[in-house]
């Protein structure tokens, strides 16, 4: 317990000491200039679609975006429950809520597209309604994360739901997606052919995203360990006042 | 630290608890036969009708049953504290939750089998040929909904709230067990009917692959 509570402030400590990362947010800052702009105006215009189609290079690479955040979670869930540290904790809360930020950017920029598009904002499509699961999925998580005050039992909870979570991905995925090309056909076919410059444009702006991924990420955790360097001091203060 | 003869032993706890009162089960029957009836309302009943949304219904039914019945499971241990003297016995704490789950299981169980005829008579749907089928359909499902579940209850009972985070918690991950649950029925409902392999190969890994999870991680949740 001691040793936990040791590592937990030498975790704590050290992030502090990294500081706020001003020269990487700058640097991610401007590559998400340039992949905005590659985006905007050096990819081709879509075809049939037009101009609505840009916004393509954003709603995919935050889904992925979303995934490997999520993946975070699950890794980080499994290390803290094999060595108990906090630090681990602080990074699975971290990832899940970005997570659910990009997923949520995802499931707001498709409907913005779609309704051009096809015409509608919504239609139970596979990848539209697993996607919608897996979001919902991971809103619980942080629901859960609310719901249990001791920040031990919290960790462990929440670890543990983590991991049935990304368990529960694909068969959230092939579930519905067998379910659904029984029944009607999914807008979006598979296997189409993307043009070799948008292909590029949409790997930097992937790019681009991950390191928005990393900043938040960082900052996140950050707030995290000073939220348990809190938790740590409010309970020494209370201790304290009653020898006092 | 064998599994079974503990588990066995707690088994034989939980069903006895329950058989004392029967207001699980109960409880249970009951609250699925409102939403049976209230779901009559919300479409028009003629058997065409009920071969499409019947199984639907029916799983969906269990699911919110599922969700409100399992809660018990850990809480009623918190009463009396009788969680911690479980704990301390020399036993595999995954036993303790198997002889839950097994339990839970069972319950729901006896609560299809009454309901089944009830639901077949009710939405004019003729049930008994594909008898043997639909007990196997029913069986992966349910164990998927008591492994989670029972799983869950342990987490929710230890939060605020618990009543209202247990749904939360178990609805969308028992999505696809829901879906190809409802899938597999519909299937059997059909003319000829046909027992999707698919579906049924989808529940069966589903119900592997989370009752070795349970076994794998389930343990964190009962600790103190």
């Amino acid at each position: 317990m001691a040793e936990v509570r040791a590592s937990a402030l030498s975790a704590v400590g050290s992030a502090k000491r990294a500081g706020s990362g001003g020269l990487e947010t700058l640097g991610i800052a401007l590559l998400l200039g340039v992949a905005g702009y590659a985006a905007l105006f050096i990819a081709p215009t879509e075809r049939t679609m037009g101009l609505i189609q840009r916004i393509f290079y954003f709603h995919v690479p935050s889904a992925w975006t979303g995934f490997v955040a999520f993946a975070i979670t699950f890794v980080s869930s499994i290390a803290y429950l094999r060595t108990r540290s906090p630090k681990w904790d602080w990074l699975a809360v971290s990832a899940a809520e970005i997570g659910v930020g990009f997923i949520s950017v995802m499931l707001i920029t498709g409907p913005i597209w779609a309704k051009p598009v096809w015409g509608i904002w919504w239609t139970w499509d596979a990848r539209l309604t697993s996607t919608f699961v897996l979001w919902l999925l991971y809103v619980c998580y942080l629901l859960l994360r609310t719901l249990v005050d001791e920040p031990e039992r919290r960790a462990v909870l929440s670890a543990v739901f983590g991991i049935f979570a990304a368990f529960d991905v694909p068969f959230v995925y092939f579930s519905i997606w067998f379910f659904r090309t029984q029944h009607p056909q999914p807008v979006i076919g598979a296997g189409g052919y993307l043009d070799p410059v948008m292909l590029r444009v949409l790997l930097l702006c992937w790019a681009a995203l991950l390191g928005v991924l990393a900043i938040l990420l960082r900052q996140r955790y950050r707030l995290e360990a000073l939220r348990y360097e809190v938790g740590e001091l409010r309970v020494e203060a209370a201790r304290r006042g009653e020898l006092g | 630290m064998t599994l079974f003869r503990p588990a066995a032993v707690l088994l034989g706890k939980e069903l006895r608890t329950e058989f004392r009162t029967r207001e699980l089960l109960a409880a249970t029957v009951v609250f699925v036969l409102m939403v049976l009836v209230l779901f009559s309302f919300t479409f028009d009943p003629t058997t065409a009708e009920s071969k499409r949304f019947g199984p639907g219904l029916l799983w969906l039914a269990l699911l919110f049953a599922g969700s409100l019945m399992l809660h018990p499971s850990f809480t009623r241990e918190q009463a009396n504290d009788t969680l911690a003297a479980l704990r301390m016995s020399p036993i595999d704490p995954f036993s303790i939750l198997v002889a839950k789950i097994v339990a839970n299981c069972c319950f729901l169980l006896m609560a299809e089998t009454l309901l089944l005829p009830v639901f077949a008579a009710l939405y004019n749907l003729s049930l008994l040929p594909v008898l043997g089928r639909l007990a196997c359909v029913l069986i992966l499902g349910t164990i998927a909904l008591s492994t989670i579940g029972t799983t869950f209850s342990a987490i929710s009972s230890q939060a605020r709230m618990r009543e209202l985070l247990l749904p939360l918690l178990l609805l969308p991950l028992l999505a696809p067990a829901l879906i190809a649950s409802t899938e597999a029925t519909v299937g059997l409902l059909e003319n000829p009917p046909a027992l999707s392999l698919t579906w049924i190969g989808v529940l069966v890994a589903f119900d592997v692959i989370f009752l070795t999870v349970t076994w794998l991680f389930g343990e964190y949740l009962l600790e103190e």
